[in-house]
């Protein structure tokens, strides 16, 4: 049932942008079409390239923000969320802690 | 024109005529629009349904551009349910990166707070680990579950059984103190899992035990909002209006026994929730354009009337989605697609 409503009207997850504007969601409230506005205006796309997988692939490669497929290198976990918090200008809870930690 | 091939709100297969279909449609709304005293689907609507079931294919989806985000509760559970074994770090995994998943939530199998309160130091951990290696945000989620306070399973006289002696003021008093209870449960474990960096609070099945569970969530809500101004809070509803167990609860001035979700939404706001996910059941006896169509009714008004974002529940038994364990994805998909045009969502 959860892949069925992924297809029939989810944004992709990490396949697309769908982790990330869930993210703004998440962080600012905003409703759909403002996050869909945000996160397109943040990576210079338009907002229907937020859900294309092939061109958000690239986009995710260049950003270092996460991929689905791995390649050896790549930001990974939470590397790739200290990049998408970058990004997106928001804070990422675990990333700020993590820095807490660190520093 | 043959017949429509859908279901009924089991699942059973039914087949109806163009016109039984729209007199189940028009019905579906009806029922909406009385209940909640809201207004009823246009034509236009009404005619985007009809278009829909009549698709003459098993699966359906929004139109480019409609994609909304998707949320989920009980999320690491629903693996180990159906028998899948592998530990919740990779139940994460396998939802970011093999089901598209946008968001995803950590939970446990015992899925209450009052149970996790003992143990939040062995989730804790779990919680930091699955942060390190995974990259969609993550909530933490688990019920209020306000049944787990009375006897036998709590401290609290049993309501269940004073009302039926007429002791109505005892078992008021009952659910008053199991609020307070709940409150500090959920907020010794909310409060931990954020500090262990989780993205966001789910409050989930709210509502299940009746107003004094909405109570306690709006509370709890609104604490830790307080404390934490940054946090995520989902607070998704067990059932489409909230029943008065107790009668008289308020939040805010407002009586929350028998409240909508148009109204319920109102009130989630004013605690500080994030996101609210509305529930309306599914009646297994009406066929699923009905209850599709009554579910859109109540949810369109309530998305009209939000201004943060909303996240219908659409899992099996709610949202038109068939009560058995196995949904068909006939229905799912034109539910799916169906709830998220008519109603402009921001997510399931």
């Amino acid at each position: 049932m959860a892949l069925t409503h992924a297809h029939a009207s989810g944004m992709g997850g990490m396949r697309a942008a769908g982790d990330l504007v869930a993210r703004v969601q998440m962080a600012r409230g905003m409703r759909i079409q403002e996050a869909k506005a945000y996160v397109a205006e943040r990576l210079k796309l338009s907002v229907s390239e937020l859900t294309d997988p092939v061109i958000m692939t690239e986009v995710r490669d260049d950003l270092q923000i996460g991929m689905l497929t791995p390649m050896p290198g790549c930001a990974k976990g939470i590397e790739a969320k200290f990049r998408i918090a970058e990004v997106l200008g928001l804070d990422i809870n675990c990333v700020q802690r993590f820095r807490q930690r660190t520093t | 024109m043959g017949k429509i091939r859908t279901r009924f709100g089991d699942g059973t297969p039914l087949e109806l005529s163009e016109s039984e279909l729209m007199e189940d449609l028009e019905n579906g709304t009806a029922d909406a629009a009385k209940r909640g005293d809201i207004p009823v689907l246009s034509k236009e609507e009404l005619q985007h349904l009809v278009d829909i079931f009549k698709a003459p294919y098993n699966f359906v989806s929004v139109e480019p551009g409609n994609e909304v985000v998707l949320s989920y509760d009980a999320g690491t559970l629903k693996i180990r349910r159906v028998g899948v074994n592998v530990d919740r770090i990779q139940a994460l995994q396998i939802y970011e990166k093999l089901f598209g998943a946008d968001t995803m939530e950590l939970c446990h199998v015992d899925y209450s707070f009052k149970p996790i309160k003992p143990i939040v130091t062995m989730e804790r951990p779990i919680l930091e680990q699955a942060l390190l290696s995974t990259h969609i945000p993550l909530f933490y989620g688990a019920m209020p579950n306000l049944g787990l306070y009375s006897q036998p399973d709590g401290p609290y006289p049993n309501p269940a059984e004073l009302l039926p002696q007429g002791k109505i003021d005892e078992a008021q008093a009952s659910y008053e103190a199991t609020v307070d209870s709940a409150v500090r449960d959920i907020l010794y474990a909310s409060n931990a899992m954020w500090e262990s960096g989780a993205d966001g609070i789910n409050l989930d099945t709210v509502g299940a035990a009746g107003d004094a569970d909405f109570q306690a969530s709006l509370i709890a809500s609104e604490k830790m909002k307080e404390k934490y101004p940054d946090m995520c809070i989902e607070l998704g509803m067990a059932g489409e209006f909230i029943l008065g167990m107790h009668s008289e609860l308020e939040y805010d001035g407002v009586r929350l026994a028998g409240l909508y979700p148009h109204d319920q939404v109102k009130l989630a706001e004013k605690a500080g929730v994030t996101i609210f996910g509305p529930v309306v059941n599914t009646n297994t006896s009406e066929s699923c354009p009905w209850n599709l169509s009554r579910s859109i009714t109540f949810m369109k008004e309530c998305s009209k009337v939000a201004t943060i974002p909303i996240h219908v529940n659409m899992g099996m038994g709610v949202g038109a989605v068939t009560v058995n364990d196995h949904p068909p994805v006939d229905i799912v998909s034109r539910a799916s697609k169906a709830m998220v045009e008519i109603c402009r969502l921001d997510g399931l």
